[in-house]
């Protein structure tokens, strides 16, 4: 019997959630190692470890750990260029066109 | 009871509690540990392929200079079959598991440094550090059988490190090299809040511990 090295990001939604304010299911991230951009949703993450690894789909460099201590978490972004996260419409914002 | 978190789900285990003082009563278990019959595989990424035939080990100094071994290199020198417990982070123990391997002190015999730290590194990318002195005077090998047999890549084969007195994190799988350093430098695990140091009988789990 043969388990799967990895599950998906969907994963990430509770754990990651007791971090951020946001619903990470619909977040967007960018690999800062090769910069292929897709749904959190897609990484891989390696969870029989320590703490939680997720990889890019597309070069499998590190681009999330979150490390869960009884009383602290570390979270490490430094593989991510950015996460983007769906918004309500905020009306006239600075960006907004005249 | 403690609460269940995702972490002990990671594991498929209920373990004995996070915050719970050492409940059993075995004397050969560091405080929070559990024994464990299997021998559990950990990983942080993908299991490299590494063939014989490519593989080598390279000790790098603070000053650059590298000492390498081929496969067979390796397996010229003086051979020792350390029976060891080990330790892991997320609480499981075993006791009495048998290796074959080079110990650190042949390796480091002609190496001229003087470094305090080590910092491990595997193919795949993996690093963890330590104090040089915790590689010497027998306590640290470059492992590549266990239990009489070829070291499983998934547990870090073709060869691995085994420090057995540090929480087995600091074992590196698919030992490729280390570099000796002045300052310490923290490793894969270190960066991510577990400790540079990692004493299963002081419980130094995370930093700060």
């Amino acid at each position: 019997m043969t388990a799967l090295p990895y599950v998906d990001g969907n994963m990430l939604d509770g754990p990651m959630g007791e971090v951020f304010a946001v619903d990470l299911s619909t977040a967007t991230g960018r690999c800062a190692n090769c910069g292929a951009t897709g749904p959190v949703a897609a990484l891989r993450v390696y969870s029989h470890a320590p703490g939680l690894v997720a990889r890019c789909p597309t070069c499998a460099e590190v681009m999330v750990r979150l490390v869960r201590a009884p009383d602290r978490a570390w979270l490490d972004l430094r593989g991510t260029t950015f996460l983007q996260f769906p918004m309500p419409p905020s009306g006239d914002g600075p960006l907004a066109q005249p | 009871m403690p609460t269940r978190t995702w972490y002990d789900l990671a594991v498929g285990i209920i373990t004995p509690g996070f915050s719970g003082r050492p409940r059993s009563g075995a004397p050969d278990l560091p405080p929070g540990q559990y024994l464990t019959p299997d021998f559990p595989v950990l990983s942080a990424g993908p299991t490299p392929k590494v063939p014989r035939a490519d593989w080598e080990f390279v000790i790098t100094t603070e000053t650059g200079t590298e000492y390498r071994w081929s496969w067979d290199e390796m397996m010229s020198l003086p051979q020792e079959t350390p029976t060891v417990d080990i330790h892991c982070v997320t609480r499981w123990s075993r006791l009495g598991t048998s290796w074959q391997g080079v110990s650190l002190d042949t390796l480091l015999e002609e190496v001229e440094t003087a470094a305090d730290y080590a910092l491990a590194h595997s193919y795949g990318g993996y690093t963890t550090n330590l104090p040089l002195d915790d590689l010497r005077d027998g306590q640290a090998w470059l492992v590549h059988t266990y239990d009489g047999d070829d070291l499983p890549a998934e547990h870090g084969g073709p060869a691995r490190l085994l420090v057995p007195h540090l929480y087995f994190w600091k074992s590196a799988k698919w030992l490729r090299g280390i570099h000796l350093t002045i300052e310490d430098t923290p490793g894969f695990w270190e960066t991510a809040g577990y400790h540079d140091y990692g004493d299963p009988w002081r419980e130094q789990r995370y930093q700060g511990d």
